[in-house]
Parts: structure tokens; C-alpha cells; sequence
């Protein structure tokens, strides 16, 4: 009787400890927002939101008058981003309807591993090539001097964003039932009508949730675009400009703005901007893919 | 008849498109590799691999930065790899569908969506400054490890997903307990999964720069760390100051080339190690 108890006992306590693994999640999660907040929150007594949020002029070291307006990194962060998905969503979807509808199924299981590895190339290798192989190329074809800017982060974003692409795209194709194919074949379509009318309509929604996922990691991406997009802190105003990012910026100034300064919480309170933009592409993938996925069950 | 041969034209073009789309990222991924195997193999030479940095970085090899990376994902994957584990049991084999539990995937979903610059972020807070762990090696792996645990977390449950559920049911029927049916009748056949899954992820951390910049990565220490407690230099941080920090950049360009060689084999040679991993485990069972 005793020795049962005990081993209630030690299953309540294994439990237990499992549970508060999972719970953890929730814990960071919470934890970094509140992290954020928090240390944000003290840059606002000096910095009104309206200024952050709408001011172009980034100019926290100034002698005369600190200046720290957002703008000019929301938007060539949002400019990188767009240029990056403009690239990858048409390759990405190219590359997962040629692995799932025209590829030997030998070919298939040899390229998914490869386009894997893509995934693996840590982002500051990637930004090494960007400024060793494209910068040059990108200089000598528009005769910019130096190829770092926007474009070369846009093609290197869009580089690291195609495994994504690919992959949960691919997975949203083989997932469209085998009978809408048929049907669509038996009335006498083309394999590519099949694939153009009624295959990729009806994985729409997992193409749209993997170009969102993309579109967070390329928001989020820091080490490459800090090598290769030049970090002008001016307004961009093209793809030629040289521009910083959100992520670059917290990168250059959180290693040398003395702590608890007015500039340091200005620097978390970016992180929230970035978090919350973030958290919101993801969350809009996540109920996208999910809804898709209950529609399958 | 006109007709038919027109559809195949557009058809035949159609499904041109779509190879060269897959030829081009197939270029662009032999271009890296080859370029960095080229470069990056004139500059390798046991020197480079066992000496420290010499002359302000522009001679010499790069052990500490190998040292470091490897200490810090050691630290890593201590945080990372039961945590991670645990999580994933609790979800598979514990939890009912229940708020709490659907709270615990929104998180896990959302966590592994947060810019790694973010989690730095959150580690100079939580680590440097309120647990007082300083700029440190153990400040920068337990930043790694909160980014990590999110992969290692799915990709966990995602093994324990392909153990039947006549095998727990069995045990169970036998009258043993959950956990003594998890330990006996599930684990066995999951592990190797996991492990798989759990390197693939600390593979991704150790190629990672953003989260340690801020919380314990070194410019360049002329000694190798000697506590949890001491800064440490790391691959990923050593390309990058390589690439863009140094005073002389076109002259240490092939010490760049090198070390980002390194990284690279390192990270793939894990993944590899992953899947091998998988498959000696998987026979031996057999």
C-alpha cells in the first residue's frame, strides 16, 4: 500500500514536470513581450509615439538636438521585405509546383533534401556572399560604385526565404485531394491547365501562409542586411539607395549606447515595433494554414 | 487537332518556367558552395585551424573562434535539448485539448517566429543585467537555447507522433504506469527522432550571430574563456567582423573566406551527424 502511494507520488511529480516544460513556452513568450515594454516604455517620456512612429530623422548622437524618428527604417525595412517576396513568392511557388507536378518522384526526394541545405547556410554567411559575389555584380550592371543596397538585401532576403516557400508550399500541393486532378484531367486538360486552374487554386491558402511565414523572416532577418544593405540611415528612395533596416540598426547602436539612456530604451522600443510586426505576419500564417488544415480533416 | 497542339505548346512552356525556376535556385546554391569551397579551401591549413588570431587579425587561425562556438552550443543544447523534450512529451503524451494546451502551441508557434535579434535582446535584459550573468558565454547559450527550444520542441513531438499508439496501450493494459509505459514502450522508439530533430536544431544556433552580439560574443580575447562567466569569441561573429569590421578587409578577405568555410562544414557535418544519427539508431532496433 505504501509503495503505491510512493509511485503516485512519482508520477504526480513527473507530471508536473513535464507540465511546466510545456508551460515555459508560454512563460518566454510573455517574458520577451514584457521585457520589451518595459524597457521601451521609459524612452517614451522623452520621445513622443507620434514623433517615433511618423518622424523620418534617426539621430540619437546629435550635440545640438536628438532626433529619433522611425520612419526611414520602417519603411526600407518594408522595402527590403516587399522586394525579397517579389522575388522569392513567384520562384518559391515555381519550384514547389515543378517538384510536386513534374518532377520523377526520384528526382523529388533527391532536390528536397538539397533545398534544405539552402536553409541551413547561416545568414552571415549569406551576407558574406552578398557583399563578396553580388555587390560587385549589382555595382558594375547599375553603376552604383558599391552593390550594397536594398537590392542586394532583397535578393539575399529572398534566397533565405525560398526554403520556406518552397517547402510548405510543396506540402499544400500534395496535400489537394488526387480526385480534383483527375476530374480536371478527364475533361480533357493539360497536366499544366491542371495545375494552373484547379491544383494551385486549391492550395492557395498554404501559398499564401508560406509566403507569409517568409515575409516574417525576412522582416525579422538581421545579420544579412546589416552586411549588405549599406545602412544609410536617409529616407530611401529606391532600391538603389543604400538602407537601414530596423534589425540593422538595433545591430550598429546597441554595442556602444551607454545603458539606461534614453537611446538604449529608444533601441528596445524598435525591438517592440519588430516583434509586434512580426507577431502579427505570423499570426495571420498560422490561422491561414490552420484553417486550410481543418478543412482537410 | 490545331487546337491540341496549342495546348501543348503553352504547356511545354508552362512547364519550362517552372524547371528553370528550380535550375535557378539550383545555381544559386552550387554558386555559394562552390565559391566558398574554392576561396575558403586556400585559406584552410592546420594553422588556420589550431592557432589564435596574430597582428590585429590579419594572420594566424581561428581556434578560439571554434572553441567558443562549440562551448557556447554545448550550453545550448544542456538548456535546450530535456526542456525541449519535455515539452514535446508533455503535449504528446499528457496533455488533453485543453485552453492551457492550445495557449502552449500558440506560443510555441509564435516563439519560433521571433527575429533572432529580438531573443539578443531579450538576453541582455533577462541574463546580462537582471540574473547578473554579465556579458558571458553562459548569458549568450542561454539566449540560444530560449531560441532554440522551439524547433526542438516540434521537431520532438514530431517523432513521438510516429510511435503507435498500441505500443503505449499495451504497457498500459499490463498495468504499468504512464510514465513506465512512456519510458519503456514510447521513448525507445522516439529518441532517435528527437535526437535527430534536436541537433538539426542546434545546428541552426550555433550558425546564429544576432542573439550573441549583444550578450557575450567577443571582437577578439587573446585567451580562450576560462568560466561560464568570461566573454568568448564565435565563428559566426568572427566572419562578420571579418567581412565588415576590420581595419584591413580586402587583405583579410581570405581569412574570411576560411572561417566561413568552417561554419559552413561545421553546420552541415551536424546536420549530417543528425541523419546518421536516425539511421544507425533505426537499424540497430531492427
Amino acid at each position: 500500500m505504501r509503495k503505491k502511494k510512493w509511485a503516485n507520488v512519482k508520477e504526480a511529480a513527473i507530471r508536473v514536470f513535464f507540465f511546466a516544460c510545456g508551460i515555459l513556452a508560454i512563460l518566454v513568450l510573455i517574458g520577451i513581450f514584457i521585457t520589451l515594454v518595459s524597457t521601451a516604455v521609459p524612452a517614451f517620456r522623452e520621445i513622443k509615439v507620434s514623433e517615433f512612429l511618423l518622424k523620418t530623422n534617426w539621430d540619437p548622437t546629435s550635440p545640438e538636438k536628438e532626433e529619433y524618428g522611425l520612419l526611414s527604417m520602417i519603411v526600407s525595412t518594408l522595402m527590403v521585405t516587399a522586394g525579397a517576396l517579389l522575388l522569392a513568392i513567384p520562384i518559391g511557388i515555381g519550384v514547389a509546383a515543378y517538384l510536386s507536378d513534374v518532377a520523377h518522384w526520384r528526382t523529388r526526394e533527391i532536390l528536397k533534401p538539397v533545398i534544405e541545405i539552402l536553409a541551413v547556410i547561416p545568414s552571415v554567411v549569406v551576407g558574406f556572399l552578398g557583399i563578396v559575389l553580388f555587390g560587385p555584380v549589382i555595382a558594375k550592371i547599375f553603376h552604383t560604385g558599391h552593390g550594397l543596397n536594398a537590392v542586394n538585401g532583397s535578393f539575399l532576403l529572398a534566397i533565405m526565404a525560398l526554403p520556406t516557400i518552397i517547402s510548405i508550399s510543396e506540402d499544400s500541393l500534395s496535400a489537394v485531394p488526387a480526385a480534383y486532378g483527375e476530374a480536371s484531367l478527364a475533361l480533357g486538360a493539360s497536366r499544366w491547365q491542371t495545375l494552373v486552374r484547379v491544383r494551385l487554386p486549391a492550395s492557395l491558402s498554404g501559398i499564401i501562409a508560406a509566403s507569409m511565414l517568409g515575409m516574417g523572416r525576412a522582416i525579422g532577418e538581421t545579420m544579412t542586411v546589416l552586411m549588405v544593405t549599406g545602412n544609410a540611415r536617409s529616407f530611401p528612395h529606391g532600391f538603389l539607395d543604400s538602407v537601414r533596416t530596423m534589425t540593422s540598426n538595433i545591430a550598429i547602436e546597441l554595442g556602444e549606447v551607454p545603458y539606461y539612456t534614453t537611446h538604449y530604451y529608444a533601441l528596445f522600443a524598435i525591438g517592440l515595433v519588430l516583434f509586434v510586426m512580426t507577431f502579427v505576419v505570423n499570426l495571420i500564417a498560422d490561422v491561414v494554414l490552420r484553417k486550410y488544415q481543418e478543412r482537410e480533416q | 487537332m490545331k487546337k491540341m497542339t496549342k495546348k501543348k505548346i503553352i504547356q511545354g512552356i508552362g512547364f519550362f518556367a517552372l524547371r528553370a525556376a528550380m535550375a535557378l535556385v539550383l545555381a544559386v546554391l552550387l554558386l555559394f558552395l562552390y565559391d566558398i569551397g574554392k576561396k575558403g579551401g586556400g585559406a584552410l591549413s592546420w594553422e588556420f585551424l589550431s592557432q589564435a588570431p596574430r597582428k590585429g587579425m590579419t594572420e594566424g587561425g581561428i581556434f578560439p573562434a571554434i572553441f567558443g562556438t562549440f562551448l557556447v552550443t554545448l550550453i545550448t543544447a544542456i538548456l535546450a535539448v530535456p526542456l525541449g523534450m519535455g515539452a514535446a512529451i508533455y503535449l504528446h503524451e499528457y496533455a488533453r485539448q485543453t485552453r492551457v494546451t492550445r495557449l502552449i502551441r500558440l506560443s510555441i508557434r509564435n516563439l519560433s517566429g521571433v527575429p533572432s535579434i529580438v531573443y539578443g535582446l531579450f538576453g541582455v535584459i533577462l541574463f546580462v543585467n537582471i540574473l547578473r550573468f554579465g556579458t558571458s558565454i553562459l548569458s549568450a547559450g542561454l539566449t540560444l537555447g530560449l531560441m532554440t527550444l522551439p524547433w526542438t520542441i516540434t521537431a520532438s513531438e514530431e517523432a513521438l507522433k510516429t510511435v503507435p499508439d498500441s505500443y503505449r496501450e499495451g504497457a498500459l493494459a499490463l498495468g504499468a504506469t504512464k510514465w513506465q509505459s512512456i519510458r519503456t514502450n514510447v521513448l525507445p522508439y522516439a529518441v532517435p527522432g528527437m535526437l535527430t530533430g534536436t541537433v538539426l536544431g542546434l545546428a541552426r544556433a550555433a550558425g546564429e550571430t544576432a542573439p550573441i552580439m549583444f550578450t557575450g560574443a567577443a571582437f577578439y580575447l587573446p585567451y580562450l574563456p576560462k568560466s561560464l562567466g568570461d566573454q568568448f569569441m564565435a565563428l559566426p561573429y568572427h566572419l562578420y567582423i571579418m567581412a565588415t569590421q576590420h581595419h584591413a578587409i580586402q587583405q583579410v578577405r581570405p581569412l574570411a573566406y576560411g572561417t566561413a568555410l568552417v561554419l559552413i562544414a561545421l553546420i552541415l557535418g551536424l546536420n549530417m551527424t543528425a541523419v546518421v544519427i536516425r539511421y544507425r539508431l533505426r537499424r540497430k532496433r531492427r
